[in-house]
C-alpha cells in the first residue's frame, strides 16, 4: 500500500511527539520542520524507518529570512522514497548568530558539495562536514552573499562605468561633449559620469 | 610508490606523486572546471573539483525578477538543452500560479523537450567519442543538432539561449516550416542515429576503452543523488517523466532503459536509447496533434492574463488588454504566497526549482537543483585507481555542463 502523507505525520509524531510541528501539505508535498538539534535524529529515522525509507536526498539549501527573530536562517531538506514515490520537505531553523548544524554528509554522500554551497551562500556552518569551505565563490570572499542584507545593484545607479553594458557611462543623448568630438579619450572617461 | 623504482639520490625528491592540473581551460574539461589530479605514474590517487568559474549568481538575481524575465535566467543552466530548462521553470510557474495548460501546449511542449533531450544526448556521446579518438561521428550528428537549432529558430527565434515559451503556453503558435523541420528530423534522424551506432556501439576499440570506465554501483549513485541517464546506468529505473508526470507525459508510452554496471558504456548505451525513445515520443506527439480539429487545433497558450501577454492588436485598442500588457512588462504583479517544488526530467536528470514566493512580484527564494552539480562530487570515487585518460572519457561521459554546476 502506498505511504501516504498522513502515515509519515502520525510515524513522526509518534517518535518525535510535539517537537516535529509545522505540518502542511500544500501542492501534496508534506512540509514539517524541527529542532535544528534534531535534524540528524529526524533524517536518520526516515531513511531506515522500513516504512519510511526517505533514501534519496533530493535537494538541500538555504534560505534567509530575516524577520524572523531567532530561527533567520533555515536549511531545508527535500526527500525522495524513491519505492513508494512519496517526497518531502523538511527543515530546520537556526538563528544567525550561531548557524550551527550537523552535517548530513554520514547518511548522504550527495550532501556534501550541497552543504559547502549552503555554507558559501548563507554561512551555515555544518559540524562535523569533512570539508566545509567556499565552493562557487572565491576563498577570499569574506561575507556570505545570498543572505538578504546584500542586496543587489541599483539598476539606476549612475555612478559606476558601465558603458559597456549599456547603461550609466557616456550615454548622454545629444550632450554637447559627445557631439562635438573634440573630447579626448581621456577626457571622456574623467567626465563620463557626470554627463548623463 | 613501488620497491622496483631506480633509488634517487637522498634528498633529490620528495614528493613521489605529480600534481596535474586538468581545466579549468582544458580542452578535455568541455566547459570551465578544475580537476587538480594527484596522479602516481598513470594511476590517479586522488581528485579534487574545483567548480565556480563561471558562478553568475543567478539565484541573487532571481531574487529581484518577475517571473518571466527569469527564464532568460535558467537558460543558461544547461545550455546544451536550454528549452528544458524553460519549461521546468514555467511548469514550476504555473504550479505555483495554478495554471493548467491546454493538452496541446502539453504535447507542443513534449516536443521541444524531447528535441532538446536528444540534442543534448547527442553532444554528450559523440563528445565520448571525441574524447576516445573517434572525431568523424561528432561531426557527422553535429549536422542533426543543426536541424533541432533551426528548429528551435522556427518556433521562438533563437537558437541556443532559447527563452522559449511563456507561462501558461507559447509565444506563438508553431509554424508550419516548424513542422517541416520536425517531419524532416524524424524522418532522417533515425538512419543517422543507426550510423552512429554502427560506428560506436560494437567497436572494439570505443568498448575496450569504455567498458569498466567509471563504474558505480545503484546504490552509491543514489547515495551521491545520481539522477537521469547516469542513475539509469547503474541499473534504478528512476525517471520523473514517469514517477512525477508532467505536461501529460502519462499520455506517451515509451520505455525507460537501465544498465547495469553504471560505467561510461551503460551510460553511453542509455543515452543512446533515450534518444531512440524521444524520437518515438515525438513521433507520438505529432500523431496527438492531428487530432486537435477546429479552434482546438490552433490553442497554443492558457488564458492567464496576468502572466500571458495580451495580443498585440488588443494592447493597441483595448483598455484592459493594455493594463495587463503594462504590469506584466513592468514585474507589477503581485505573486500568490507559497512553497513549490518542481522538477522534471533534464537531459542530466531531476532538475528541481524550488520557489519560495512571500507574495511578492519576485520569488523570496528560488534554488535550482542542478543534477549535474550534485553528481560531479563522485568523480573522485568514480576515477580514483583508474588511468588518467579515463578520468577524461569519465568526465566526457557524465556530461557536465560548467553552466548548470555553476549557476
Amino acid at each position: 500500500m502506498a505511504l501516504t502523507n498522513e502515515q509519515i505525520q502520525e510515524k513522526l509524531t509518534a517518535k518525535f511527539g510535539d517537537q516535529v510541528a509545522g505540518f502542511d501539505e500544500s501542492w501534496g508535498m508534506l512540509s514539517f520542520e524541527a529542532p535544528k538539534e534534531l535534524n540528524l535524529k529526524v533524517l536518520n529515522f526516515l531513511y531506515d524507518e522500513p516504512e519510511l525509507k526517505f533514501r534519496f536526498l533530493t535537494d538541500l539549501c538555504g534560505v534567509h529570512d530575516p524577520e524572523k527573530k531567532g530561527k533567520e536562517l533555515a536549511v531545508v531538506y527535500h526527500l525522495h522514497n524513491l519505492e513508494d514515490n512519496v517526497r518531502l520537505r523538511f527543515r530546520v531553523f537556526t538563528s544567525i548568530h550561531q548557524p550551527d548544524i550537523y552535517t548530513a554528509t554520514g547518511l548522504f554522500s550527495s550532501a556534501n558539495w550541497m552543504e559547502r554551497e549552503t555554507y558559501d551562500f548563507y554561512g551555515v556552518n555544518f559540524v562535523g562536514h569533512p570539508n566545509l569551505k567556499r565552493i562557487l565563490n572565491v576563498d577570499e570572499m569574506e561575507y556570505f552573499p545570498m543572505r538578504k542584507e546584500f542586496p543587489l545593484e541599483d539598476q539606476s545607479r549612475i555612478d559606476k562605468d558601465d558603458e559597456m553594458f549599456g547603461r550609466g557611462g557616456t550615454l548622454g543623448f545629444g550632450t554637447e561633449k559627445s557631439e562635438s568630438g573634440t573630447v579626448t579619450e581621456a577626457e571622456k572617461h574623467d567626465t563620463g559620469e557626470e554627463i548623463i | 610508490m613501488s620497491e622496483q623504482h631506480i633509488k634517487l639520490p637522498e634528498g633529490s625528491i620528495e614528493k613521489t606523486t605529480t600534481t596535474l592540473n586538468l581545466g579549468p581551460t582544458h580542452p578535455a574539461t568541455h566547459g570551465v572546471m578544475q580537476n587538480i589530479l594527484e596522479l602516481d605514474g598513470e594511476r590517479i590517487v586522488s581528485t579534487e573539483q574545483t567548480i565556480g568559474y563561471i558562478h553568475r549568481a543567478f539565484e541573487k538575481i532571481a531574487e529581484r525578477r518577475p517571473l518571466y524575465q527569469i527564464t532568460p535566467l535558467t537558460d543558461r543552466l544547461n545550455y546544451c538543452s536550454a528549452p528544458l530548462n524553460n519549461m521546468g521553470w514555467h511548469l514550476t510557474c504555473e504550479k505555483l500560479l495554478g495554471v493548467s495548460t491546454p493538452k496541446r501546449v502539453d504535447y507542443l511542449r513534449v516536443i521541444v523537450m524531447e528535441l532538446a533531450r536528444i540534442s543534448d544526448h547527442l553532444i554528450c556521446n559523440s563528445i565520448v567519442g571525441v574524447d576516445s579518438g573517434a572525431y568523424t561521428g561528432f561531426l557527422y550528428v553535429m549536422q542533426y543538432r543543426e536541424l533541432i537549432y533551426e528548429i528551435y529558430e522556427e518556433i521562438c527565434g533563437s537558437r541556443l539561449t532559447t527563452n522559449i515559451g511563456r507561462i501558461g503556453g507559447f509565444e506563438r503558435n508553431f509554424n508550419d516550416i516548424a513542422f517541416q523541420k520536425i517531419e524532416k528530423f524524424l524522418d532522417e534522424y533515425p538512419r543517422v542515429l543507426k550510423e552512429f551506432e554502427n560506428l560506436f556501439t560494437r567497436n572494439r576499440i570505443f568498448m575496450d576503452r569504455l567498458i569498466g570506465a567509471g563504474p558505480i554501483s545503484a546504490e552509491r549513485a543514489l547515495n551521491y543523488g545520481f539522477t537521469g541517464p547516469n542513475l539509469r546506468a547503474a541499473g534504478v529505473d528512476y525517471d520523473v517523466r514517469i514517477s512525477n508526470p508532467y505536461s501529460s507525459y502519462q499520455d506517451f508510452d515509451f520505455s525507460v532503459p537501465v544498465g547495469t554496471t553504471g560505467d561510461c558504456y551503460d551510460r553511453f548505451l542509455v543515452r543512446n536509447e533515450e534518444m531512440w525513445q524521444s524520437l518515438s515520443i515525438i513521433r507520438q506527439a505529432m500523431q496527438k496533434l492531428t487530432e486537435f480539429k477546429g479552434a482546438e487545433a490552433d490553442v497554443y497558450h492558457a488564458d492567464v492574463p496576468e502572466y500571458y501577454l495580451p495580443k498585440k492588436e488588443d494592447v493597441y485598442t483595448k483598455m484592459e488588454a493594455l493594463i495587463w500588457h503594462f504590469k506584466i512588462i513592468m514585474g507589477e504583479i503581485d505573486m500568490p504566497k507559497g512553497e513549490v517544488y518542481h522538477s522534471i526530467e533534464a537531459a542530466n536528470g531531476e532538475l528541481g526549482y524550488y520557489m519560495i514566493s512571500d507574495g511578492g512580484r519576485a520569488p523570496a527564494r528560488l534554488h535550482f537543483r542542478r543534477p549535474c552539480f550534485i553528481y560531479y562530487q563522485a568523480y573522485e570515487e568514480l576515477t580514483k585507481g583508474s588511468m588518467l585518460s579515463d578520468a577524461i572519457i569519465v568526465m566526457s561521459s557524465l556530461n557536465l555542463i560548467a553552466g548548470e554546476m555553476d549557476a
